[in-house]
């Protein structure tokens, strides 16, 4: 399989899983109940191309930020293979752990979680270059200018501690630290969701800008869909730990196949108001991640379920179009009136 | 343009980068008293009119006086030289009973609170046991099997001391650890020493230091009532707490010989405490 680019994947996730415990009352323990278990990813198969940008998109619970901390090493998968260049990295430890993550770094969500107060801009992106070893120590002074430089902060911000930047600047911290590493992979979890829409654009356009520079790939987590549209050459769709349909970024928008791509454009809000819609995009409730429903996850919501979709769970597959979809009926659905510009 | 055409006064331009270092005020009374009672305890004999040790038998149990400040007690003893020279024994009681419970505790509360699991319920469970014992206790019962005097003292406080910092620094180690930039550490590829203790060790450890101005405090009261019950420092020894059970059989007729020590005791204490509090004021950190 072969991707947009037609290059081999740099990144190649194979049906991974990861599922977490969930509390239990007392009183459930002693009746015998089962420990409820969350399956925040229940067979994820994706591919990443070196160079490209894949957005993630999804509503919140479907995953997408446990996806990025698998890619990254944050969690270890349950079941399933993660490859980076055709090697897998889904159970390493150490110093080969480290060499990986040398070369796959992640950006956070929360700017002002994802610092440490502590430390100066200056300790911060220090570090990262003497644990690896980036520079020769004569060198680390010039080389965190540049990087200041590259994701343009002050030239004076190295003494500076993060309380005293905003939002926007902490994270352009956040990508400085993570560029120390000089990695090839970032990933991006959720990047701007915390910042001014004003803001927004600024690090999001950075991020293209370091992106064509130095010759990165990255992965966008986000639910924000003109962004991700924006941004991406490729987009995923998650709903309830499964990827539901990869399509590249116009493709996806103009003509998704999948039902719940779909409703999730529809439910895009739109300020024309002969674009009213009286009808709901999607049917139901989004189920629990305690129990997710059989067959297709989203047959219980979906408007053109049939019997095959309760029982047998759809793989993605290529269809007409450029894309795949998870949906036994994707090329059988009606055509898509395209109601909601995105 | 004139200032008087303006309906508000202008404001003045301010100094971006100004930064004003504001020290809370228990801060400093705390230092003031804590710089006081060192003084004392490293120069004693400097301050001191007379020798501690010294018997004079032709001023027995004189009130306060111009030649005896604080009185004499029984052997004649000047008070004033005795309170001035116990600051030496009763500060080294405070700073080594705690300085290796503190380095200790947030050692292993470090460790603890950042790998969590089995460890910390084993660890939950030893705390639930020291803590059962009311600390006083537990440390008289340490004390009596070990013999009396300081040096078993010592290691009576530090055999219980410690749990109190590790629950506090393995508490607060764990609510960092869950923060985004304890992840980021681990994305970097740093180790988990360097993150434990470089990273999150640094804004999980002022409770600890708090409390150990606290505990100093407490552990000159500790260090006192033991010197009381003769499990302590040992007379003749200048000790606040033996001074004023020296003076305990006296204290009807001769109320000055314990009343001084007992100030001294007071005013120290309330030295740490406001240490504490001021060190509590200025470690919050900026988010």
């Amino acid at each position: 399989m072969d991707t947009a680019l037609g290059a081999p994947p740099l990144f190649a996730v194979d049906e991974i899983t990861k599922t977490f415990r969930s509390r239990q009352s007392l009183w459930d323990r002693l009746r015998g109940q089962p420990l409820p278990i969350v399956r925040a990813l229940n067979g994820v198969t994706l591919e990443v191309a070196r160079g490209e940008t894949l957005g993630i998109v999804g509503e919140s619970g479907c995953g997408k930020s446990t996806l990025a901390r698998c890619l990254v090493r944050l969690y270890d998968v349950d079941e399933g293979r993660i490859r980076f260049e055709g090697g897998d990295v889904s159970t390493l430890k150490g110093q080969a752990r480290r060499q990986f993550n040398r070369r796959v770094q992640m950006i956070f969500q929360d700017p002002f979680g994802s610092l440490n107060p502590r430390m100066t801009v200056g300790q911060i992106l220090g570090e990262a270059l003497r644990v690896h070893r980036m520079r020769p120590a004569a060198e680390i002074a010039l080389r965190m200018q540049e990087l200041l430089d590259l994701v343009r902060l002050p030239p004076d911000s190295l003494d500076r501690r993060p309380h005293a930047f905003s939002g926007g600047q902490r994270q352009r911290i956040g990508i400085a630290r993570a560029l120390a590493l000089e990695p090839d992979c970032l990933v991006a979890d959720e990047l701007v969701s915390a910042l001014d829409v004003s803001v927004q654009a600024q690090v999001v356009n950075l991020l293209l800008d370091l992106q064509s520079q130095l010759d990165l790939t990255i992965l966008f987590v986000a639910h924000d869909l003109r962004l991700v549209r924006h941004i991406s050459h490729r987009v995923a769709v998650m709903y309830l730990g499964q990827v539901v349909e990869v399509a590249p970024a116009e493709a996806l928008f103009s003509n998704p196949r999948h039902p719940y791509t779909r409703s999730l454009l529809q439910a895009v809000p739109s300020l024309d108001p002969t674009q009213r819609r009286a009808q709901a995009a999607v049917l139901g409730e989004l189920p629990s991640p305690l129990a997710i429903p059989s067959g297709c996850a989203f047959h219980p919501r979906c408007p053109h379920a049939i019997d095959r979709c309760r029982q047998e769970r759809p793989r993605l597959r290529r269809g007409q179009g450029s894309g795949e979809a998870a949906c036994h009926l994707a090329d059988s659905l009606p055509a898509w009136r395209n109601e909601a510009p995105a | 343009m004139s200032a008087g055409a303006l309906p508000f006064e202008p404001a003045k331009a301010t100094p971006t980068r100004r930064r004003k270092l504001a020290l809370p005020g228990a801060l400093i009374a705390g230092l003031l008293i804590l710089a006081f009672s060192l003084t004392l305890a490293f120069f004693p004999s400097l301050f001191a009119p007379f020798d501690p040790l010294k018997f004079d038998y032709k001023a027995i149990l004189k009130p306060p006086s111009l030649a005896h400040p604080f009185g004499t007690d029984n052997f004649g003893r000047d008070m004033l030289s005795r309170t001035i020279h116990a600051y030496t024994l009763d500060m080294q009681i405070a700073f080594f009973a705690t300085i290796v419970p503190m380095l200790a505790g947030t050692a292993i509360g470090t460790i603890v609170g950042y790998y969590g699991g089995l460890l910390e319920t084993l660890f939950g469970r030893l705390v639930d046991g020291v803590i059962t014992f009311p600390f006083i206790v537990l440390v008289i019962a340490i004390v009596a099997v070990l013999g009396p005097g300081l040096a078993n003292m010592y290691v009576a406080i530090g055999l219980v001391g410690w749990v109190f910092y590790a629950r506090l620094v393995a508490g607060e180690m764990k609510v960092q650890k869950r923060l985004d930039y304890a992840d980021a550490g681990r994305v970097m590829g740093y180790g988990d020493m360097r993150i434990a203790f470089r990273h999150l060790l640094p804004n999980a450890v002022s409770p600890a230091l708090v409390y150990w101005m606290t505990d100093m405090a407490l552990c000159i009261l500790l260090g006192t009532s033991l010197g009381y019950l003769g499990l302590g420092a040992q007379p003749p020894a200048a000790e606040w707490g033996v001074l004023i059970a020296g003076g305990k059989n006296f204290f009807t007729t001769a109320w000055w010989i314990s009343i001084f020590p007992g100030i001294a005791i007071v005013l120290t204490g309330l030295g740490f405490s406001l240490l504490g509090n001021g060190l509590a004021e200025l470690m919050k950190v900026k988010r």
